[in-house]
């Protein structure tokens, strides 16, 4: 409809001018529905009065029967009741236009190449605030309840649980003497140097005083996460220089905090004393580490109660994000970091309750927070813009821009200083480049806004001015040293993030320098960080891991659990991308299993599995496998129901057979009894549907198991491949995977095998015990650019 | 201990060590101390000594570690080979692999020194010294780190291994014909595939705060 509407209208013929014109109509209706919703407002205090026959208002005009004559009303066929559902409806068409905001710039990719998302945002607040305007209405301005409590969360827990904790832990000791000593610099130098400006006799700023020159410095001088988050993402840039900005903004939140209060609690009282000083100082360390204590608490919480919720798979993410909120709301409550305790939470929870949920709990955490923070970021900004045009505004030049200007001196120094500093303990040093990006990325946000509107009228008279400097600071660091990131990261040639996935032979070197440097380490006798890290994983894994993850998957070592997940997402990208005419790898090669594996003294490498028996064995795995999954669908509104992808897979393996070559066998997960990392690629959701044996008679069962060194190479089997479940596994290590090997020639077992006579040839198959050995492989590696993406095609 | 004649040479010595493995005098007093107390103020280091380190024994690596100080190969001289005791030098010469760099380097320096590096770990691969890491050499590597693990199944290892050793097969040596059989993890490939590590930067121990006094270290 609103392509016709340009077409006609507009007469653009052009793709993206279509759309550019569909986006500006989308705003412009939707910033028009808004100001109507905001018009029924006044209504609400007039609604008792309607019941008065005498009065007049406007809702008469609205309602259909007419309230002249109290004793006569027709029966109201339609009738127009807004007030009640005025908040709801409001708030959900904020968020409407935020979806569609975001929608409407990816559309666009032009402007989005050179414009940073947020900047956009800002404008498009900036106009719907001031349609709002010409309507008449009052723009509404981004309170700090609703952006406290319901905007920050979100995006805070996001980064916090998909924190990449290594880099992180890491780099603290930088990250720390940034947030902290860093904020701290910028609040007394900003502060500080204002205050002598406003003390000039030229500029008649004199009635701001010491404290509220400091107070005002404090909340501009912290990094903001939100802002920080919303450039970085977009310019994919390495990840040392990404997690110490980041960190930094996340950490810089205790000293915010403290700041501001000590700041406001000595500004109404009117002086300082040395005292004071010192409790501040332990009022910062009570916040910091408490916020982080009540989130760990949390943490665990969320963690142990993950170990019992296999039975309602359903609820897991609901307890990720409630005890994440509580963890918030809780620091909050006792004015300590909100912040750090959601970071903390996630932190903490986060190995334990992987271990513990299903695989699709686990897509539903990730993609919710992404939604979640995606949808709070947009309308952050946009209520940025909207704020903008309605908030009371004082304009004094020397004031504004000295705060900017001192702001960017601030953090240059403050980033040159400390790096100086820094420097002589860090084994890689930060180099000139590096701080550049530090100090550049510096970007102020939404939570100085907030805590600038926290500003109570009354003991600080000129907090206008300071909401209009803050925001002022706001729009330079975002419009311009948002805008301006990118092209200087390009021009300086910063090194960008490395797109390709970690590879099992990093992996494995990985732990292995972790353990021979803290083995060195003990033999110098000097603990290092090695040593206690070790240490902590001692620990860890003999006691935290018992407790908190349910069942044998407390034991598993990071690198089986690593391999496993690789497998399993190598089987998900093999069929996924089956029914495409590109190979699922990056590299093709033509090196297989074959290749590797040792030299047997009568034959150099094993013969090659005759291209029929392959065809017939894959249908054979494929007939079973889909018929016992549909035997233990059973639909109830506490199990989640069978994947539909089962058809589909079906079809995908028909259609892989066609494509060439031989090399790429597949790897098809069989469920095993120690390893729940493998039960996310079961083939039900609900891993107690295992326990339903198979009746063997009717069913033609296929026995799979793995290629041991004992058993001769020669010997074909098909090993029940689901029979083994309800008994314990005795020294066959069933870990996941049919491994084939291929038989020789001679065995004849090619005649029961025809899948039209399936029915009948059980009777023979199973008298015999064939076994066959199917060799594993792995469909190539390669550095596939995507993250995980993890696609439910199993359920 | 030690007559007052022998102190001057020593000091020679320390400063002819320094120059040539790159410490200062100060860590080499320390190491010296170090070596001094693992093995009992003798002349040379044995391996029974390094059980005096008991935190050693919870290592899943340890034996592939202390080999490490008596491969000759890591000795700098182009020797082959294992000996059953070393000297101080020969101490000092593996601790210097590493050294943290102590100043910025060029880009020549960093890749010499992440070869270097690099060299150390294929030497504790390659135990049989014929220039590759084979399969079964691999799978031994994953077996002792997994050996800390109790429910290990045997098969995983292998397979671990197995798969590790194919995706290195892919990512060097593209095209294999079906008959090939692939020999073993080369050093140049090893390099390969272990660039995304960035070794040079991981492989360090702060020696800048060491201490060495056995009160503190060791149990």
């Amino acid at each position: 409809m609103f392509q016709h509407l340009a077409r006609t209208a507009f007469g653009c013929k052009s793709f993206v001018g279509r759309r550019l014109v569909t986006v500006a109509l989308i705003v412009f209706l939707v910033g028009t529905v808004l100001p109507l919703g905001t018009a029924s407002s006044p209504d609400i205090s007039t609604r008792d009065l309607n019941r008065d026959p005498n009065q007049h208002n406007t809702d008469k005009d609205h309602n259909e029967h007419g309230h002249h004559n109290a004793s006569r009303k027709a029966f109201p066929v339609l009738s127009f009741d807004f007030q009640r559902l005025q908040m709801p409806f409001e708030t959900s068409l904020w968020v409407l236009l935020a979806s569609l905001m975001k929608l409407g710039f990816h559309l666009t990719p032009r402007i989005s190449s050179i414009v940073p998302e947020s900047c956009l945002l800002i404008v498009v607040g900036l106009l719907v605030g001031g349609l709002i305007k010409v309507v008449g209405q009052r723009p509404p301005v981004l309170g700090s309840d609703l952006f406290f409590l319901c905007l920050l969360p979100p995006i805070i827990l996001d980064a916090g649980y998909f924190l990449p904790i290594r880099p992180f832990t890491e780099n603290l000791g930088t990250i720390l003497m940034f947030a902290v000593v860093g904020t701290l610099w910028n609040a007394f130098f900003v502060g500080g140097l204002l205050y002598g400006i406003c003390q000039l006799e030229q500029v008649h700023l004199g009635k701001v005083d010491l404290l509220a020159c400091l107070l005002f410095a404090s909340i501009i001088s912290a990094v903001d996460p939100v802002a920080v988050l919303a450039v970085f993402e977009e310019i994919h840039i390495n990840e040392l220089l990404h997690i110490l900005v980041f960190g930094e903004s996340l950490l810089n939140d205790a000293v915010t905090l403290v700041l501001y209060h000590l700041f406001e609690e000595f500004a109404e009282v009117g002086q300082v004393t040395v005292v004071d000083g010192l409790l501040g100082i332990v009022c910062f360390l009570v916040v910091a580490i408490g916020g982080v204590l009540v989130g760990a608490i949390y943490g665990i919480l969320a963690a142990f109660t993950s170990r019992f919720t296999s039975h309602t798979r359903v609820i897991e993410p609901l307890f990720v994000f409630l005890y994440s909120y509580m963890a918030y709301l809780s620091a909050e409550v006792f004015h300590l970091s909100g912040i750090m305790a959601l970071i903390a939470c996630g932190v903490v929870m986060r190995p334990y309750v992987e271990a513990n949920i299903s695989h699709k709990s686990h897509t539903t955490i990730k993609y919710f927070l992404k939604m979640w923070s995606s949808v709070s970021d947009t309308l952050i900004f946009i209520f940025l813009g909207v704020s903008t045009v309605a908030g009371n505004h004082s304009w004094n030049w020397t004031f504004v821009t000295s705060t900017v200007i001192l702001c960017l001196v601030s953090r240059v120094l403050g980033v040159v200083g400390l790096t100086y500093v820094i420097n002589k303990f860090r084994i890689v040093k930060l180099t000139t480049k590096d701080q550049f990006i530090i100090a550049y990325g510096g970007l102020r946000g939404a939570i100085a806004f907030s805590l600038g509107y926290l500003l109570d009228d009354r003991i600080f008279p000129m907090r206008d001015m300071f909401l209009t400097a803050i925001i002022t600071v706001i729009f330079f660091t975002v419009f311009v040293q948002g805008m301006t990131i990118r092209p200087l990261v390009d021009l300086l040639a910063v090194k960008k993030k490395q797109e390709t996935k970690r590879s099992i032979n990093e992996e494995i070197h990985t732990q292995f320098l972790d353990h021979l440097l803290t083995g060195i380490e003990d033999i110098c006798g000097h603990y290092g960080h090695h040593h206690w890290k070790d240490k902590m994983n001692r620990f860890n894994k003999k006691y935290v891991k018992k407790c908190l993850i349910a069942g044998e998957r407390s034991k598993e070592p990071q690198l089986i659990a690593f391999y496993h997940k690789m497998e399993m997402k190598q089987a998900i990208e093999l069929v996924e991308s089956g029914g495409g005419v590109k190979p699922p790898s990056a590299i093709p090669s033509t090196v297989s299993m074959q290749n590797i594996q040792p030299k047997k003294p009568p034959e150099r490498v094993l013969p090659q599995l005759p291209k029929g028996r392959e065809e017939e064995i894959r249908k054979i795995l494929r007939t079973n496998l889909q018929r016992t999954r549909q035997r233990l669908q059973s639909y109830n509104r506490h199990t989640l129901v069978a994947d539909p992808y089962e058809d589909r897979w079906n079809e995908i393996l028909l259609k892989r057979r066609k494509i060439s070559q031989m090399s790429n066998y597949l790897t098809v997960p069989a469920p095993p009894p120690e390893s729940p990392t493998m039960s996310r690629a079961r083939l039900t959701s609900d891993p107690q549907a295992w326990s339903i044996k198979p009746d063997s008679d009717s069913v033609p069962t296929i026995k799979v198991d793995l290629a041991s060194p004992q058993s001769p190479p020669d010997s074909v089997n098909i090993t029940d491949e689901f029979g083994k479940r309800p008994t314990p596994p005795g020294g066959d290590g069933e870990d996941g995977g049919l491994v084939m090997k291929a038989p020789p020639p001679s065995l004849s077992v090619t005649a029961p095998w025809r899948e039209e006579k399936w029915g009948e040839q059980t009777e023979e198959g199973k008298g015999e015990q064939h076994q066959q050995r199917l060799m594993r492989c792995l469909s190539d590696p390669g550095p596939s650019a995507e993250e995980e993406e993890d696609e439910p095609f199993l359920p | 201990m030690g007559a007052s004649k022998s102190v001057p040479t020593r000091e020679h010595d320390f400063e002819d060590l320094a120059e040539r493995t790159g410490f200062s005098l100060d860590q080499i007093n320390n190491l010296h101390k170090r070596f001094q107390w693992l093995n009992n103020h003798q002349e040379t280091l044995r391996r029974e000594d390094f059980e005096k380190v008991s935190h050693l024994s919870l290592n899943p690596i340890r034996s592939q570690i202390i080999q490490a100080f008596f491969d000759r190969r890591n000795f700098g001289k182009g020797g082959v080979g294992l000996v059953d005791e070393i000297g101080f030098e020969e101490f000092l010469t593996v601790m210097s692999y590493f050294k943290p760099p102590n100043k910025k380097l060029t880009n020549e320096e960093t890749e010499a020194n992440r070869t270097q590096k690099l060299r150390f770990l294929f030497n504790m691969h390659d135990t049989d010294n014929d220039g590759t890491i084979t399969l079964d050499e691999y799978r031994h590597l994953v077996e002792k780190l997994l050996s800390t693990c109790e429910t290990l199944e045997e098969d995983t290892a292998k397979a671990i291994a197995d798969a590790a050793m194919l995706e290195v097969a892919k990512i060097t040596v593209v095209h294999m014909e079906p008959h090939e059989v692939y020999e073993g993890i080369t050093f140049e490939q090893f390099q390969q595939i272990l660039k995304g590590i960035e070794v040079e930067r991981k492989m360090n121990i702060r020696f800048l705060q060491m201490d060495t006094t056995p009160m503190r270290c060791g149990k």
